[in-house]
Order: C-alpha cells, then sequence, then structure tokens
C-alpha cells in the first residue's frame, strides 16, 4: 500500500478557484501532482451526480471548490452547491460512504497558496485511507451481498 | 467520427523544461478520435498559430485540443486562429498544462502521466463542444435615469450630451434634489443652488431629455438593451400645457399649514405648491392629500376661480406609461435618520435639536428664516451652539455599523456658517474621529477650527435634557482622560446617518438589482465595477448605493453615463453563447420538462420564464420552463438543480462534464463520437 498514489478530481468553479489555481502556478507553488482539474462555470452548475460517477469510474478522492460565500460572480451559485452538498453528504453518510474523500471548500482568485495547501492536504488524507474499491468490488461481485462486500473490503 | 487536433505547446521551457512534451503528443495521437497530435516550442507565436491553421485544413479537423497556458490567458488567441482557418472558435479548448501543471510539480514521470490525462480530457470534451455563434441583441438607444439629484442630473447630462435620448423621472414635483435643499457646500463654501440651477435648467431644456416629474417607476421588464419601464404619471391636478406658473394659485389656497418638505419641516407650504422658487419645471401642483376640494368631497375650488388661465383640472387622474429604454441609471439619492431616533436625545421632543439638514435650510436664504439662524422653538438667535457628529453612523447600537461619510465635513460647514452669521456665539462639536479625505477637505476643517475658533471636542454626548430654557448637554471629553463635559446649548445640530430611501427594498426588487444589510443598492465588484449592478445594463449613480458627497456623486454618474454611452454605442450587443436552454423536441412530449418550476426560484437573473405548450386549437397541453437567452448568464445552477436533466448548458453540457470525469478513469465507457 505505500506505493499508492491516489486520484484526485476537483471540480472547481472558473472564477474564484480556477483562477486561484492558475495563481499557484504563477507563484510557482509546488503541490502534489495527484490532482485533476475539471472546469465548470460555477460551482452551481456542479451535477452531484458527477461525483458519484466519478467515484463509480475510479477517483480516489474529489475536491470541490468556488468562491467564497457572498463572492460568487453569479451572486448565489455558491449558495446553491453548499445547499447541495449539505444534503448529498447526508446521504452519503447515511449509505455508509466515507466522506472524508470529499474535500468541499472555497478558494479564491487570491488564493494560490490555500489551493496548494487543499491539494496536499487531500492527498494525504486520500493516501491514508487507500484507495477506493468499494464501487469496483461490488463490480467485481455483480449485484453482491453486503457481506461479501465486507468480506471483499477486509479481504 | 471527430478529428482531433491536438497542439502541445513548450512555453520555452516554462513547459517543456518539466514535462515531456514530445510523449505527451505521442500518446495524445493515440487516443480515439485523435487525427492529428504535434508539439512546437511556442504554440501562441505567429509560426505555432500557423501551425494549426495549417493542420486545421491538411487533416481536415472538426476539433482543437491546444495544451498550454491556462486558458484565461490565450483562450481567445487560439479561438480566433480556429475560426480564422473556417472551424467554429467554440471548437477550440485549452488544456491547461502551464499553471495547473508544470509550474507546480516537479520534473517527474507523474508530472507527465498528469499532462497526458489533461489533454485526454479536454479531448473527450471538445469532441462533445458545439458550434455557436454570439448572442446578439439589438439595443433601443434610450436611458432611463431615475431621480432627479445632482447624481440623475449629471448622468442624464452626460447620456444626452452623447446623442442618446433620456428619459429622467423624479418623485417630487421638482428635480434638484437634497443638493437644492443646501445652503452652502464644502470646501469652497459656494452656494448650492447657484451651480446647480442652471444644471437643472439645462435638463429641461435639452432636446434629448424627457423629464416627467411627479413620476414613479412601477415595474421594470426585460433585459439589457431591451427594458420595458412602466411609469406612473401622479396626477397634477394642473394642466402644465396651458399653466404659465404665474403663481396666483399659490397665493390664494386657503390651506398654508402643511409642514413643508423642502424645509425639512421648518417652514409651512399650500396645498398647491411650488416646492421651491428655483424650482424646475416651475409650475405647481395640488397635493390631494390635503387640499379640502380632495379630502372633503369638492369644497374651495379657489385655485380654480383664480386661474385665467383656467389650467387647473382637478378630474386629472394618475396615468401609466410604457416606455422602451435600453439602460437604467439608478439615482435615488438616500435619505437622513430623523432626530426622533435618539431616545437619548429626547426622541424629538425638544424643538431645537434639529436634523443638518434643518440647519442647511436655517443657514439658507431661500429658507424659513432667510438665511439667519434662528431656534425653531421661539425665532431667537442662539448664542451657544452645539453640533454632534456620528448620530446614528458608526453606532452598532443603533443597527448603522457604517459612517455616512459626509457628516464631518458639513458639521465643519456647518459650524463655520453659524460662526459667520453669529459672530459672537460659540460653537462646539462633538466628535468621535474626523474623516476629512478629499481634496481641501482637511485644510477646511483646520480652518473652522483655527481661524474660525469653532471648539471641537473629541469624545460622545450622553444625553441631552432641558433645564431653564436651555438645552443641557452632556458629554465627555476623552482628549482629557474622559473629562466630563456640559454644555448649556441654545440649539443642538445632530449630524444624523444618512440612509437608504424608504421603498428602495422594494424598488430593488422591482429593478431586480441587490441591495446591502442597509437597503443600500449593491455595485456589482465593490472596486472593479462599483457602478454596474448585478442586472446587465442597470447603473448605479449617487447616494443611493452608500452616502456620498457631491464630488463623489457627480463622478459616479458620469462613470454610468459613460457606461450606458458605451452599451449605446452599438446597434447590436454580442454576448458569449455559454448559456442555458430547455430541451424541445416534438409531440407528443414537447419537452421533457415537468413544469415544476424549482429553476425559475434559483435563477438570480430570472431569466426562467414560464411557457405555454399549446395545440392548434389554443388548447393548453402543457406548462414548461423557458430560459431568456438575453438574461441567462450561464452559471449553470438550474442544470445541476433540474430533476428531470431537462435543462442543459451550451459549453458545459451534461455530456462534455461527464465524458471529461469518465476520460480520466475509464475511457472504455465512453462511446466514440
Amino acid at each position: 500500500m505505500s506505493n499508492f498514489e491516489p486520484k484526485i478530481i476537483a471540480f472547481v468553479c472558473n472564477w474564484c478557484t480556477y483562477a486561484g489555481a492558475d495563481l499557484a502556478g504563477t507563484s510557482r507553488i509546488k503541490y502534489a501532482p495527484n490532482v485533476r482539474i475539471v472546469r465548470f462555470p460555477c460551482t452551481g452548475r456542479i451535477d452531484f451526480m458527477l461525483l458519484l460517477k466519478a467515484l463509480q469510474t475510479g477517483a480516489d478522492g474529489i475536491i470541490v471548490s468556488g468562491c467564497h460565500p457572498a463572492d460568487c460572480h453569479y451572486t448565489a451559485g455558491n449558495y446553491h452547491a453548499r445547499r447541495r452538498w449539505i444534503i448529498f453528504k447526508s446521504l452519503l453518510d447515511f449509505v455508509g460512504f466515507d466522506t472524508g474523500r470529499i474535500t468541499f471548500s472555497w478558494v479564491s482568485a487570491a488564493e494560490g497558496a490555500k489551493w496548494a495547501q487543499i491539494v496536499n492536504e487531500t492527498v494525504d488524507k486520500i493516501r491514508d485511507l487507500g484507495p477506493y474499491t468499494d464501487y469496483s468490488n461490488l463490480n467485481k461481485l455483480g449485484v453482491g451481498t453486503i457481506t461479501e462486500v465486507l468480506n471483499a473490503r477486509t479481504a | 467520427m471527430s478529428r482531433i487536433g491536438v497542439f502541445i505547446c513548450h512555453c520555452g521551457e516554462n513547459i517543456g523544461g518539466t514535462v515531456d512534451c514530445e510523449k505527451v503528443a505521442e500518446t495524445a495521437a493515440k487516443y480515439p478520435g485523435v487525427a492529428y497530435s504535434v508539439d512546437y516550442k511556442y504554440m501562441c507565436s505567429d509560426p505555432g498559430q500557423n501551425m494549426i491553421k495549417d493542420a486545421i485544413k491538411e487533416h481536415k479537423l472538426t476539433g482543437v485540443v491546444v495544451a498550454a497556458c491556462s486558458p484565461r490567458m490565450h483562450e481567445p488567441t487560439f479561438r480566433k486562429a480556429v475560426s480564422e482557418a473556417g472551424i467554429n472558435p467554440f471548437l477550440c479548448e485549452m488544456a491547461n498544462l502551464r499553471e495547473h501543471c508544470s509550474w507546480v510539480h516537479l520534473k517527474d514521470d507523474s508530472t507527465t502521466e498528469k499532462a497526458e490525462e489533461l489533454v485526454k480530457v479536454l479531448v473527450e470534451k471538445v469532441k462533445r463542444n458545439q458550434p455557436l455563434e454570439p448572442i446578439k441583441v439589438p439595443v433601443t438607444k434610450t436611458a432611463l435615469v431615475l431621480g432627479g439629484g445632482i447624481a440623475g442630473i449629471q448622468a442624464a447630462l452626460d447620456i444626452a450630451n452623447s446623442g442618446h435620448k433620456v428619459i429622467m423621472i423624479e418623485k417630487s414635483p421638482s428635480i434638484g434634489g437634497h443638493m437644492s435643499q443646501l445652503s452652502e457646500t464644502f470646501p469652497t463654501l459656494d452656494c448650492s443652488q447657484c451651480i446647480l440651477t442652471p444644471r437643472m435648467v439645462e435638463v429641461a431644456q435639452h432636446p434629448n431629455i424627457t423629464l416627467y416629474t411627479y413620476a414613479e417607476l412601477v415595474g421594470l421588464d426585460g433585459f439589457i438593451g431591451n427594458f420595458q419601464a412602466s411609469i406612473k404619471l401622479k396626477a397634477k391636478s394642473i394642466d402644465h400645457d396651458i399653466c404659465n406658473g404665474c403663481g396666483d394659485c399659490i397665493a390664494k389656497c386657503p390651506i398654508k399649514k402643511i409642514p413643508d418638505e423642502f424645509n425639512a419641516g421648518l417652514g409651512t407650504r399650500t396645498a398647491v405648491y411650488v416646492p421651491f422658487p428655483q424650482a424646475v419645471p416651475n409650475k405647481p401642483v395640488i397635493d390631494r392629500e390635503n387640499c379640502t376640494y380632495f379630502t372633503r368631497d369638492g369644497k374651495c375650488g379657489l385655485c380654480a376661480k383664480v386661474c385665467t388661465k383656467g389650467a387647473i383640472d382637478y378630474s386629472q387622474k394618475d396615468e401609466i406609461i410604457t416606455i422602451d429604454v435600453g439602460a437604467v441609471v439608478v439615482a435615488t439619492g438616500f435619505d437622513i435618520k430623523g432626530t426622533d431616533f435618539f431616545p437619548e436625545y429626547g426622541y424629538g421632543r425638544y424643538k431645537d435639536v434639529i436634523t443638518g439638514l434643518q440647519f442647511e435650510r436655517l443657514a439658507s436664504a431661500s429658507g424659513p428664516t432667510l438665511g439667519e439662524i434662528k431656534r425653531p422653538s421661539d425665532g431667537k438667535v442662539p448664542q451657544n451652539i452645539v453640533f454632534i457628529a456620528c448620530a446614528g453612523s458608526r453606532d452598532p447600537a443603533k443597527g448603522i455599523e457604517y459612517c455616512s461619510k459626509i457628516c464631518c465635513m458639513y458639521t465643519a460647514k456647518h459650524a463655520m456658517l453659524y460662526k459667520h452669521k453669529v459672530h459672537q456665539g460659540k460653537a462646539s462639536v462633538f466628535y468621535m474621529d474626523i474623516r476629512a479625505g478629499g481634496k481641501m477637505y482637511e485644510e477646511f476643517v483646520r480652518r473652522a477650527i483655527e481661524e474660525d475658533d469653532v471648539n471641537y471636542i473629541r469624545g460622545r454626548v450622553s444625553r441631552i435634557y432641558e433645564k431653564n430654557g436651555k438645552l443641557i448637554v452632556k458629554g465627555v471629553d476623552t482628549l482629557l482622560d474622559a473629562y466630563p463635559v456640559e454644555i448649556e446649548a441654545d440649539m443642538v445640530v445632530l449630524a444624523t446617518a444618512g440612509i437608504a430611501n424608504e421603498g428602495s427594498e422594494e424598488l430593488a426588487q422591482s429593478l431586480h438589482i441587490s441591495y446591502d444589510q442597509h437597503n443600500f443598492f449593491a455595485e456589482a465588484h465593490p472596486k472593479l465595477k462599483p457602478v454596474e449592478t448585478n442586472t446587465a445594463g442597470i447603473m448605479l449613480a449617487g447616494a443611493c448605493q452608500s452616502p456620498k458627497d457631491i464630488p463623489d456623486s457627480v463622478s459616479q454618474a458620469s462613470g454610468a453615463a459613460v457606461k450606458v454611452a458605451a452599451l449605446f454605442s452599438k446597434d447590436e450587443l454580442t454576448r458569449d453563447p455559454l448559456i442555458a436552454y430547455v430541451n424541445r423536441c416534438g409531440p407528443p412530449t414537447y419537452s421533457t420538462c415537468v413544469g415544476c418550476f424549482l429553476c425559475v426560484s434559483v435563477c438570480p437573473y430570472l431569466a426562467i420564464e414560464k411557457e405555454q405548450i399549446k395545440d392548434r386549437n389554443g388548447n393548453l397541453i402543457k406548462e414548461v420552463a423557458k430560459i431568456n437567452p438575453g438574461l441567462c448568464q450561464g452559471c449553470g445552477t438550474c442544470v445541476a438543480l433540474c430533476r428531470s436533466k431537462s435543462i442543459d448548458i451550451y459549453g458545459y453540457s451534461h455530456s462534455q462534464v461527464f465524458a471529461e470525469v469518465m476520460a480520466l478513469f475509464n475511457e472504455r465507457s465512453l462511446e466514440n463520437v
């Protein structure tokens, strides 16, 4: 497990976090290369089905980040994203998914260092949690019973 | 099947030093749908751009991924380049290999691997891009200016002088606003009326300006370039086309005891009135709330009898007119807190505790005392006067945390004016801090203190009460180690906080613009967009945005006017077409939208409306959502919210973003497009 390099996907808004990540670049702040950024107009656009899709297809961790409250380029998209996240998180908690794999954060266009820090922290955390295999195990087992899944998890 | 071209830029050593660009190009060539892949030292250079253009023609490319710097840097460059080679600019995407990869990671296989994946993600995206055209909307080159104070006047004149039509509406019977009430202005002490009234006349006579006084906005529909304003013209009860403004009706009106708004309640006026002598238009209106003809069923009618022109028309009715405008300048001004807001200063019970605006009227040559400083209670000249700055302002306990900005300056001015008129009198000012930022402002305050001998006391006043005909002002001098101060004053002037106008919340809602916690209208960006609002096409000017002095109001008004003139400089507006839309299909479904209209409630731009789908007999089949492309700004909140997935957005469509995610981890499950 020591060689495990997690794959992290980041869903970010165009106006704050994407620009914040650009700033990390222009400031030459080094961070872990495990993250892949996907650009959205606004966190309000982020369909949380995308998070499930990412987990289903092989992501080990996810970052969702946009403008700070009150700074949304579109006035309120980040608030909708936040509400959606609260509901989504409680759903994940309910089904027993470790929500520690998902980082929800605000990074402004001026926070290049914060972006690097969030990426590094997330990578460290996911490295400790190990690869996300619950979904692939389910696939292996077909529609497995919960015992089979648990056995696979502890195997 | 797509034919995508991938162009990997070394950016000199910036990318090439960390990422193995050759390898990235080789890997990209193997991605499904990639027809051509190449790396080059500087893609943004002329030879680099020509390379892209030639490849588009030679390899019949249907889409382009340029893997270089941030799209925030060079997306326009490459989109222009591909369109010159004959493909739609929106079929070009950029993978960010510099800011998001080479600059933030070390030279390592994992960095090259990341670069390859970033390219793969964008290849899958661009395969699903659609050719788009910028949205064009026509512009109605008429501006609506709300409010006829100095900000509105300046904006209207600037827009009119740049050759565009202006509709100005003012709710009171005359334009002029608060500035017309002022006696003299800081820091020059020139007479407010003398500099303002020529501007007022210019507005009334300008061929490009249509002025509606005694009028209010009741609704605004539409979007930038294409608003429809509904304006209520209140019944003046006098036909202004016939009236020559002789004033005979005013002289004969028997209702004379109405508190005069223009004199801040210090004087009285008649029921048929002109607010002040230099009013524009200088023709009276009848105040129906106070005129006995209206309150007592046709009694009186004296004004109609004395009017030689027959201009009085009691049967006039409020009228609502609709005007098409392309832009709106909101310049509705501000108000100030009354003395009744202050329990510690007597709740407004003491007649000689007045507001700064009332002092302006006392000091004004056209005011109720003709410019002599006299106490409202008994008309005596006050020998000892106290000014209290920050009355309400900067006081979280009173709910007004902000600084009203103008009070320090006008309090210094008031103290000076008093000393110039009552030479032997004593003037004291209680202040928290003196905020005199502005050209010649600090010098002005120093003049009040040093030349006019105004006694500035740093400290607050805890209480004012009446004793033996004097107002006892109990305060503290914090520069003397909180030494208590007690002054027996004849008159006290409170520099009360500047506040948002009553009804500004409702106005903001009908304009669809934001407002802050104090009901001042919110600018689009506190620093870089101080005159725009979040609603495109609506600008702000003056104190409706926050308390401001005259130079600031005028500057902002000119700024707003330039924004309007720039908008009107084109016949059509072009906008980015990355907007959302609700799907439509043939019968019997018409749209997968089920009509829950949750999207309507989340749209910050009110761009989503209900559309009725009817059969050929006009019977309603279903009601579905429809997005107005003129209003949508493309945030996509509705797209993510829509439970039936009936809304999609150009540029960030479901198929695009899901393909991006799947490209990263499991491209085998992606269908080939």
